[in-house]
């Protein structure tokens, strides 16, 4: 098998300039989609049954929510890549990730807080899905909290990706979390095996929204990926080439 | 072993060590964990009589009494299987109503639920009104998801007024 592809992932100068190529093409798109999916879901889409108007609020609220899973699934897994092949770009990756993932728990907990008070009757509880989504915005603080405690950037790599690899047993639990216990929380209406619970109308701006924040992710990570290599490489020589 | 090797078994260890350290905690804290108990761990003698707990259930068709002039209100809290009658005498949520999922907070008084806090719980359905009307006239009044009914976990896609009295029928409540 051919491993160069792998190998160029793990060449600062190539992902440097990777990134650069990138990132307009994921934030235009993530623009258009997330335009597309705010109009779709909040102007066109008919208000739900139960909860009328209240209910659009999951166009923020879950896309949210699974980007905050898939961030914190990509930057331990990247950790790990950094720490079992001692790729530098892949702890730079899984660095650039944590308060990109950060934001986006605090948009789902706040999301659903806002929504919790008119539909439950409270903003929080001590629901088990509510808080292991709270135990994971800790986990995001407590990996940048230690990246920014360790002066040294290889030690802090590191300490870091075997933080974020116990953590990552979190993710499962903040998932199924409603399927495991009896919660508050409703169980998933579109991540889940099977027809979806949520009619084709208000379905469709829903997936798009999930498609939008995903690319607004790969687009922000590239961007903190570029920062963190520029800040990693600053004495590097092909840096200077680069930006001359 | 090369190095790198090591790494990865090193990686996969911790992995399957918090895996197993998981499972093990929450196995030994299942019942902190579990948000609400529901009527038939009640009926089961599993809770702590006296203890202030969480009850979950769905709310039953047509037992809604309201007191005229006060907020007081009765109303019974049932899992198809068993049933617990509650009294609240507070400002009940949005989305409290009959055939809708309730998780009410307070202590069991007498076989009676005497709650101080009443939180609804809403199901993984989102469609609009009229997909709604629609699904109940085509299947006379029930929901579509009536074989979920029988279930005894709390959230019951669609388990709508109808289906409850159906299944409490047939189990001959």
């Amino acid at each position: 098998m051919n491993w160069t592809w792998f190998h160029r992932l793990g060449s600062p100068p190539y992902i440097y300039k990777l990134a650069g190529t990138l990132t307009p093409w994921f934030a235009w798109a993530a623009a258009l989609l997330i335009a597309y999916g705010l109009v779709g879901g909040i102007v066109l889409a008919p208000p739900d049954y139960q909860q009328k108007d209240a209910f659009r609020i999951i166009y923020v609220h879950a896309p949210s929510a699974w980007l905050s899973l898939m961030i914190y699934t990509t930057m331990a897994v990247s950790a790990a890549i950094g720490l079992i092949w001692r790729m530098k770009v892949s702890h730079a990756l899984a660095a650039a990730c944590a308060p990109i993932g950060a934001w986006f728990t605090v948009a789902a907990l706040g999301t659903g807080m806002l929504w919790g008070k008119p539909m439950w009757g409270t903003y929080w509880v001590w629901d088990p899905r509510l808080t292991a989504e709270l135990v994971l915005l800790f986990l995001y603080m407590g990996y940048m909290g230690l990246r920014a405690g360790i002066e040294d950037t290889q030690r802090a790599d590191r300490a870091s990706a075997v933080l974020a690899i116990v953590g990552v047993i979190n993710v499962p639990i903040v998932k199924y979390s409603v399927e495991w216990w009896n919660s508050l929380h409703q169980s998933a209406s579109v991540m889940k095996l099977g027809k979806p619970d949520i009619v084709l109308e208000m379905l469709i701006p829903l997936l798009v929204m999930f498609v939008g924040f995903t690319l607004l992710f790969f687009a922000l990570a590239l961007v903190r990926l570029r920062a963190e290599i520029l800040r990693r490489e600053r004495a590097a020589s092909w840096l200077r080439e680069a930006l001359a | 072993m090369t190095p790198r090797k090591r790494r990865m078994v090193l990686v996969l260890g911790i992995l399957a060590g918090v895996g197993l350290a998981a499972a093990l905690a929450s196995k030994a804290m299942r019942d902190n964990v579990m948000f609400f108990f529901d009527p038939s761990q009640i009926a089961a003698g599993e809770v702590p009589t006296g203890d202030r707990f969480r009850l979950g259930g769905m709310v039953e068709l047509g037992s809604i009494e309201r007191a005229p002039g006060s907020l007081e209100v009765k109303f019974v809290v049932t899992d198809f299987k068993h049933k617990i009658p509650v009294t609240y005498n507070k400002v009940l949520p949005d989305l409290f109503r009959e055939g809708q999922g309730v998780v009410a907070h307070g202590r069991l008084q007498s076989g009676v639920f005497v709650a101080d806090d009443v939180l609804a719980k809403h199901d993984e359905n989102y469609m609009p009104p009229e997909v709604e009307r629609s699904l109940k006239e085509k299947h006379g009044g029930q929901m579509p998801a009536a074989e979920t009914a029988t279930k005894t976990t709390l959230v019951e896609p669609g388990a709508q007024p109808q289906v409850v009295s159906d299944v409490l029928t047939v189990s001959g409540s």
